[in-house]
């Protein structure tokens, strides 16, 4: 066999071991999709949206308090987060660039990123539920938010990077001070990234069910009070997909369905976000 | 080496005395002294790596934002020492202002671009920003082009009329000195010889300092010009004698094309 044709085998093989793999990943995630569209679809109705989580063995019910609530924590985390995030990504790319805290920071942000969820709920149970007499939808909101801080900053600090040098020194070289300068030129530059990496840090904790299990727990009830238990989608679906009733089982998958549909939503509202930027 | 630190009497905008340049350990200026006339257009022409750009950069401090980069030695600005600690580089950048071999538009509006600048330092009504953002664009020989549409983005400009909204934003904050490091390498010839027309137009008001590669274009306009190679300043003239009568035989080399 010469080399050629030694290539081009060496080439279909190839070609062909990483199809393979890629079928498996695609077969798994249509499978999971194709379950929760079917069983999902059949109990989506205008009922999940204005009646409450029944109670056990009555008939009916829907998941408004739920998806209230998973809204009101979710908008919460998202403002406790997002400037956080941001604004430490900011000194991570603009100022601390060789400092031994950015170093640090940068470190314990990877941690962060990889620490499992359900250790942040913990974490925040310790020291926010425990201390403050009981779990709430300010305790939820902060678990979640704990999870998104790293995602905002790590995707704020990739995208400040890629600002060229020449833009920045540009805008030192009129006079201005490094805080106007990151605020008002860099930022300004890489906005639909860090949009982005806001929108997915959101999309990453709209479905994280431990952390809330320990903070916000639930509340059968409509209740837009934060700082009492609160209803939220993914405590819901844990509880009623493993519970004996039919209609509880059927709200479960409503609502696991409805959190794909609000990330499948974020993610593909990036990427047409994205793709009118690029057209401009 | 005899004393080049001023060709012709006139008075000095930066007087360089005994600066040296370090990239971490690599010395990128070696023991430079000139002076800088007010008024006048001084290019720094030589082959790459001379340091000519090094030189402009130590002008703003624009090495600052470098750790690992320092200069020693001395810079006078109005008989202070721009090289000082105490310093406010802030206040260095706004009197000597800096346009750079690439259009750099902020993110923002054409109007946005200028006033950015001017609103660091100065306060003023909407209609006065307005004015300046209007005068500056007109010395910059833009406005005609962009009046219409100075809410578009700067982004949205060819890459000649973006540098010279680059000069109407220096322009903008009335420094003292400009500095033009390499402005016309990244433009075509039309815009190249629109951005020259203005340079001889600005230097009536502004004192300013070009890097150039093009010895032509330095030969054009300016009116002083240096000769720098591995660092150091090798000869520095008025540009008429640099170019007709240079006195260091590496300076006719290069000049006539036989290095660089």
């Amino acid at each position: 066999m010469n080399l050629y044709t030694r290539r081009l085998w060496v080439n279909r093989i190839g070609i062909s071991l990483s199809m393979v793999a890629m079928s498996l990943g695609l077969v798994a995630l249509l499978w999971i999709l194709w379950t929760l569209f079917s069983k999902g679809f059949a109990s989506l109705s205008l009922d999940l949206f204005t009646q409450d989580t029944p109670a056990p063995g009555s008939e009916g019910g829907g998941l408004r308090n739920a998806i209230v609530g998973s809204g009101l924590i979710l908008l919460f985390s998202m403002l406790i987060s997002t400037p956080i995030g941001i604004l430490a990504g900011i000194y991570l790319a603009e100022f601390g660039r060789v400092s031994k805290f950015a170093s640090f920071t940068r470190f314990m942000t990877d941690i962060m990123l990889s620490a499992p969820s359900i250790v942040i709920g913990l974490f925040v149970y310790a020291l926010f539920v425990a201390t403050t007499g009981g779990f709430s939808g300010w305790a939820g909101s902060l678990a979640l938010a704990l999870i998104a801080i790293p995602v905002v900053v790590r995707t704020t600090e990739n995208m400040l990077k890629l600002v060229p040098t020449s833009l920045r020194e540009a805008a030192f070289a009129v006079g201005a001070p490094r805080w106007q300068v990151s605020l008002r030129v860099t930022l300004r530059a890489v906005k639909s990234g860090v949009v982005t990496g806001v929108l997915l840090a959101m999309a990453r904790i709209t479905g994280e069910t431990a952390p809330l299990l320990f903070t916000a727990l639930n509340n059968q009830f409509y209740s837009t009070n934060m700082a009492e238990p609160m209803g939220n989608l993914p405590v819901v679906i844990f509880q009623f997909a493993l519970s004996p009733y039919d209609n509880w089982v059927n709200l479960a998958w409503a609502g696991a369905l409805l959190i794909a549909f609000l990330v499948l939503a974020v993610n593909i509202g990036v990427r047409v976000v994205f793709r009118n930027k690029d057209k401009r | 080496m005899p004393d080049q630190a001023m060709p012709a009497g006139e008075n000095a905008a930066l007087q360089v005395r005994n600066l040296n340049f370090f990239y971490g350990d690599f010395k990128g200026l070696n023991n430079v002294n000139l002076d800088v006339a007010q008024g006048k257009v001084t290019a720094f022409i030589g082959p790459s790596g001379c340091g000519k750009s090094t030189l402009l950069r130590t002008f703003n401090r624009m090495y600052d934002l470098y750790p690992g980069q320092r200069a020693e030695g001395q810079i006078l600005f109005h008989g202070k020492n721009l090289l000082d600690k105490g310093q406010d580089v802030n206040l260095v950048r706004a009197k000597i202002g800096m346009v750079f071999q690439k259009p750099t538009p902020f993110p923002m509006t054409i109007y946005e671009n200028i006033a950015f600048g001017v609103r660091l330092y100065e306060r003023m009504s909407r209609s006065a920003m307005d004015d300046r953002v209007e005068w500056a664009l007109n010395k910059a020989a833009l406005w005609g082009e962009v009046k219409d549409k100075l809410q578009q983005s700067g982004l949205s400009l060819s890459g000649g009329q973006q540098q010279r909204l680059c000069i109407a934003r220096a322009v903008a904050v009335k420094p003292e000195i400009v500095l033009l490091d390499e402005p016309t390498s990244a433009l075509d010839p039309i815009s190249t010889a629109k951005i020259e027309e203005l340079i001889a137009e600005l230097k009536s008001e502004y004192t300013i300092a070009i890097v150039t590669h093009n010895m032509q274009q330095a030969a054009r306009i300016s009116d002083y010009t240096a000769f720098m190679y591995l660092g150091e300043l090798v000869e520095f003239n008025e540009t008429a004698t640099i170019f007709m009568r240079p006195e260091k035989k590496q300076t006719e080399d290069y000049i006539t094309g036989r290095f660089g």
